[in-house]
């Protein structure tokens, strides 16, 4: 109980103390799990994160519910998947309450109207980064080349995205369909 | 009840199919935005900024937010609760049974070929954000706000200088934000 308690508490930490989540989680993953509670190992931490990011979901629930699993079987993988939560419930709750309160004021329309400006051109950036790492790939000496394959992937789903109404779930499988197909292709030599 | 059941199920096939994390919940987000009387596109922006900007994954945050738009406090909880359930089964499944599943080279193959396909699909989705919160329609023409346009030119540019790049995204947030009130977009 003791245990599962202090689980929830780990967890609910790593919620509130996160922003971004995802790929910014890491080091505060390292700092709670390994080196304050020393819970799992580093390498441990590495294959959880490696899983958490090739599986669905959100990284950081996966991870969680990795780590959770490990520590204290299924109720565990539960319990520290409900501290990660929690925090985003509570804040999130608060601050749309607040939020709807203030709508009418037009100094908040005028904010909101800048804010989505910001929002675009971050969202850009986010895919820019996300081209940049999905694309390429990683020559013997480390330098990136563009992976033509991925590259065809990425502009059919593009094409399939933005002009048909293909479900988004419908794009996804086709594409790990193809991933499959390809690597059979070419022996897998190119993976 | 058959709204709660209609929002656990969306999240629920979020859950299952956004691979790579936050941002790639984005395109099932905008789905749900043409599909029922939620939350519309640009209120989904907002969203995005919000879950940026406060504590938290920023998919669990915007499957909070989105539910409570749609249902209310009770909203926020269950679709973030829909939105975690194919993590805890998937997780628990992978750890029991599939050691080196990471390894695997059909795991990989097909990681492969959904990576290139989410940053299609965000792309998408983003465009889209982008043609409703910065442009008007009238009579089948786009029309550009100039202001709006103009602050996320701005705005990019500036990210792509190393240094600015480490800062929170909530620092934006707040620069555009000001930039609005002042130049009253």
């Amino acid at each position: 109980m003791v245990e599962l308690w202090n689980l929830y508490a780990a967890f609910f930490r790593i919620g509130i103390l996160t922003f971004g989540g995802g790929l910014t989680m890491l080091p505060m993953l390292k700092y709670e799990l390994v080196e304050k509670r020393h819970w799992i190992t580093e390498d441990v931490l590495l294959d959880c994160y490696a899983i958490g990011q090739c599986t669905p979901g959100i990284i950081a629930v996966n991870t969680a519910t990795f780590v959770g699993y490990r520590k204290k079987g299924v109720i565990g993988g539960i319990v520290a998947t409900l501290g990660m939560a929690t925090p985003s419930i509570l804040i999130i709750t608060v601050v749309a309450m607040f939020l709807e309160a203030m709508m009418s004021y037009a100094i908040v329309q005028h904010a909101i109207m800048g804010i989505r400006g910001g929002v675009c051109a971050l969202m850009l950036n986010t895919i820019y980064t996300l081209a940049k790492k999905s694309l390429t790939r990683k020559d013997q000496e480390g330098r990136l080349h563009p992976d033509k394959i991925c590259v065809a992937i990425c502009a059919a789903a593009f094409l399939l995205a933005f002009l048909t109404p293909i479900p988004t779930v419908l794009i996804i499988v086709i594409a790990a369909v193809a991933g499959v197909i390809i690597d059979r292709m070419t022996g897998g030599v190119a993976a | 009840m058959s709204q709660a059941l209609l929002l656990i199920f969306e999240f629920f096939k979020t859950g299952l199919f956004a691979i790579g994390g936050g941002p790639a919940t984005i395109p099932f987000l905008m789905d749900m935005a043409e599909k029922y009387p939620w939350f519309t596109m640009q209120e989904l922006s907002s969203m995005i900024a919000i879950s940026e900007s406060t504590p938290g994954p920023i998919g669990l945050n915007m499957a909070t937010y989105a539910g409570f738009r749609t249902l209310g406090t009770f909203g926020g909880i269950v679709s973030t609760l829909a939105l975690v359930l194919p993590s805890i089964i998937v997780i628990i499944i992978i750890a029991k049974f599939l050691d080196g599943f990471q390894e695997n080279r059909t795991v990989q193959a097909v990681f492969r070929g959904i990576r290139p396909a989410v940053t299609a699909l965000i792309a998408a989705a983003v465009i889209n954000m982008i043609r409703v919160t910065l442009f008007t329609e009238e009579a089948g023409k786009l029309i550009p706000q100039y202001k709006g346009c103009i602050l996320c030119v701005i705005i990019f540019t500036l990210l792509q200088w190393k240094k600015l790049q480490k800062l929170h995204p909530a620092v934006w947030f707040l620069v555009a934000a000001v930039a609005g009130v002042v130049f009253q977009f």
